[in-house]
């Protein structure tokens, strides 16, 4: 089973996102980078693929030199091999830009399966998995919180609204990881020291066949950046007994709030 | 010069912090409180890696520098001092020795279960009546036929006698030498061996989670091929155990102090007094920033150490220094950072009170603080 995994370096969720003078990008310069959490699911679906079945784990990703420790890290939880193709740092892509630079890497590679996460946590953009199984042409299943494989078929269990939908379809298939599906690993030690010596195949735009001066113009432009509000204080309920505060929610919740 | 740490080392701080907060964080409060040693726990941290980091391939250890060794220490001990306790006492004391003193042999029969955490290995010095003075050891072996004859006890032994201990290096009086001073042989003396009792010890004011041991011996055979190294050279092997033993107490006293730090500056930008945070406190900010201060200090010491021992320099002097250094220095932001706590850092819901009470051990295990400003003052020539 040949496993490519789609992986995202985002800032690490506790860094304090500070936007930056031209309005439209933040400051990196304090940031800590992380594998985006939904990959990192991805990663340890992957290597639990590879040790049911074998094969190889492969990690993808576009972005400048420093994604480079992302990648590392997730060949010191046990990928195989690393491609990744080299950008250069502070081109921002929109989810169909970079859709396109992995799929123009996925066909040149050979692969099973590819898997994602749902979504990467800094754009919150939910388009970079089906959109390269778009341009690759193969099925895709999302939000996926369990998977079954067996005789070149895959079954997943997906979130839906209020419930889970079971689908399944013949490989090569390309699915998106969702909270729950699994608990990732620790990089061990021993694996840290063991990912020093597993190679990562550095490309350019150039070198995958695409044109740098059409890549770099997306479709899509952020316009600008804001912070989110700060939260307004929350409301004391008052009342002599929780009967009587229970019934002052439920007005306020159907009155005021009305979610009921 | 150069400042920064390799991507590997970055990548250890980042993988043993994610491990502590998750899997040690959790436990922590409620083990101490217990005082309960976890062999689960024990178990995780050698699942990752954490016994065995500076031993080589061939042994089933991690193969990493010295350094590596001391940010995953210091980790640990960012959270939790027993566990760090465990870690540091499991590399330095129990498989050191036998990494640079056992034969072939003993490494091959040992190393590989200890670099695992299935088992862990004791560093027997101490005695009831010989800690700063170990010269005054009564523990001793006499040689009979093939074997030796093993008799009496040791004291405050970290990892001997818990589910995981496998056995313990000790340390006896085999003789006189010439100069008239005892002549001391290390013995490795496997559990279960007859005569041999390890008994943990209680009511601890630290390091409530890990195993602490009273070990006797009466009339303990142990096989020849079971000294450590070569007969009469135990004093020299304790000596350069305590060396880099040193930079792994140092390691706790450093983690101990971020970990303090770290709680009392969240602390103090929320707690409000006359209506505004109390980081904004003078008198409070700068606690904080002398901690700040320190804690680099302390860091650049301590590394610098490891840099030495990792190039094979001399070490000796600024190890001594960082265990001095990093474990007073814990005891000074521990401190400051109950302070800041008020009322609240006395009591256990907040960690800071656990830091507070771990902390005393470092002014006094593997050398104290007065030891270490004796073997500071001789590098300087007093």
């Amino acid at each position: 089973m040949e496993i490519v995994v789609l992986l995202k370096q985002v800032p690490a969720t506790e860094s304090l996102i500070e936007i930056a003078d031209d309005g439209v990008s933040i400051k990196s310069d304090d940031i800590k980078w992380v594998i985006n959490p939904y990959d990192e699911f991805a990663v340890e679906e992957a290597l639990r693929i590879k040790e049911a079945h074998e094969g190889s784990v492969s990690i993808l990703s576009v972005g400048s030199e420093k994604t480079v420790e992302a990648i590392r890290t997730a060949l010191a939880m046990g990928a195989d091999k690393g491609i990744l193709v080299n950008v250069p740092d502070g081109d921002v892509y929109d989810g169909l830009t970079t859709a396109r630079i992995l799929s123009a890497v996925l066909k040149e590679t050979p692969f099973d399966m590819i898997i994602a996460g749902q979504r990467a946590v800094d754009d919150d953009n939910f388009q970079v998995g089906p959109a390269t199984a778009e341009f690759l042409n193969i099925p895709h299943i999302s939000m996926v919180i369990k998977q079954e494989i067996a005789n070149g078929k895959i079954k997943c269990h997906r979130t839906v609204e209020g419930g889970t939908a079971i689908l399944e379809t013949p490989l090569p298939v390309l699915f998106t990881t969702q909270r729950g599906i699994n608990e990732p690993r620790y990089a061990s030690l021993p694996g840290i020291m063991k990912a020093k010596k597993k190679p990562i195949d550095m490309k350019t735009i150039t070198d995958i066949g695409l044109d740098p001066a059409t890549v770099g113009k997306p479709l899509t432009k952020i316009v600008s950046l804001k912070t989110p509000p700060e939260r307004k204080g929350g409301i004391m309920i008052e009342g002599d007994s929780a009967q009587a505060k229970a019934v002052k929610i439920v007005k306020i919740l159907h009155e005021e709030a009305k979610v009921l | 010069m150069d400042f920064d740490l390799t991507k590997e080392q970055e990548m250890i701080r980042r993988e043993v912090r994610k491990f502590a907060q998750s899997e040690i964080a959790p436990v922590a409060s409620e083990l101490d409180e217990k005082e309960e040693f976890s062999a689960e726990v024990t178990r995780k941290m050698g699942e990752i890696g954490l016994f065995g980091m500076f031993v080589s391939e061939k042994y089933d250890g991690q193969d990493m520098d010295y350094l590596s060794y001391i940010i995953a220490v210091e980790e640990i001990a960012r959270v939790d001092g027993s566990q760090a306790a465990t870690v540091a006492a499991g590399n330095s004391l129990g498989i050191g020795p036998i990494y640079y003193f056992g034969t072939e042999e003993q490494k091959k029969k040992y190393l590989p279960k200890l670099c695992s955490g299935e088992g862990l290995w004791g560093f027997g010095l101490t005695e009831p009546t010989a800690g700063s003075d170990a010269g005054g050891s009564k523990t001793t072996a006499v040689k009979d036929g093939n074997e030796w004859v093993l008799n009496g006890s040791k004291i405050f032994i970290t990892n001997a006698a818990c589910e995981l201990s496998m056995g313990v290096t000790v340390q006896a009086v085999t003789g006189t030498r010439p100069s008239g001073k005892p002549e001391y042989t290390c013995f490795l003396v496997e559990h279960g061996t007859p005569g041999f009792k390890a008994v943990p010890m209680h009511k601890k004011m630290m390091w409530r989670a890990s195993d602490t041991a009273e070990l006797y011996f009466d009339d303990v055979k142990i096989p020849e091929n079971n000294i450590l190294g070569l007969p009469g050279d135990g004093f020299h092997q304790m000596l350069a155990t305590l060396d880099g033993g040193r930079l792994s107490i140092a390691a706790m006293g450093l983690g101990g102090s971020q970990g303090a730090y770290e709680a009392a500056l969240k602390y103090a930008k929320n707690r409000v007094q006359f209506g505004q945070p109390i980081c904004k406190f003078q008198a409070v900010a700068f606690k904080l920033a002398d901690c700040a201060l320190e804690i680099e200090c302390a860091r650049n010491l301590l590394y610098k150490a490891c840099w030495l021992k990792d190039h094979q320099r001399s070490f000796e002097k600024e190890a001594a220094m960082a265990k001095l250094y990093c474990s007073e220095l814990m005891g000074r932001v521990a401190n400051h950072a109950v302070q800041i706590h008020g009322g609240y850092g006395l009591m256990k819901e907040y960690n800071v009170e656990r830091f507070y009470r771990d902390q005393k051990l470092l002014d006094i295990g593997e050398g104290t603080s007065e030891v270490q400003r004796i073997v500071i003052s001789r590098y300087i020539g007093c």
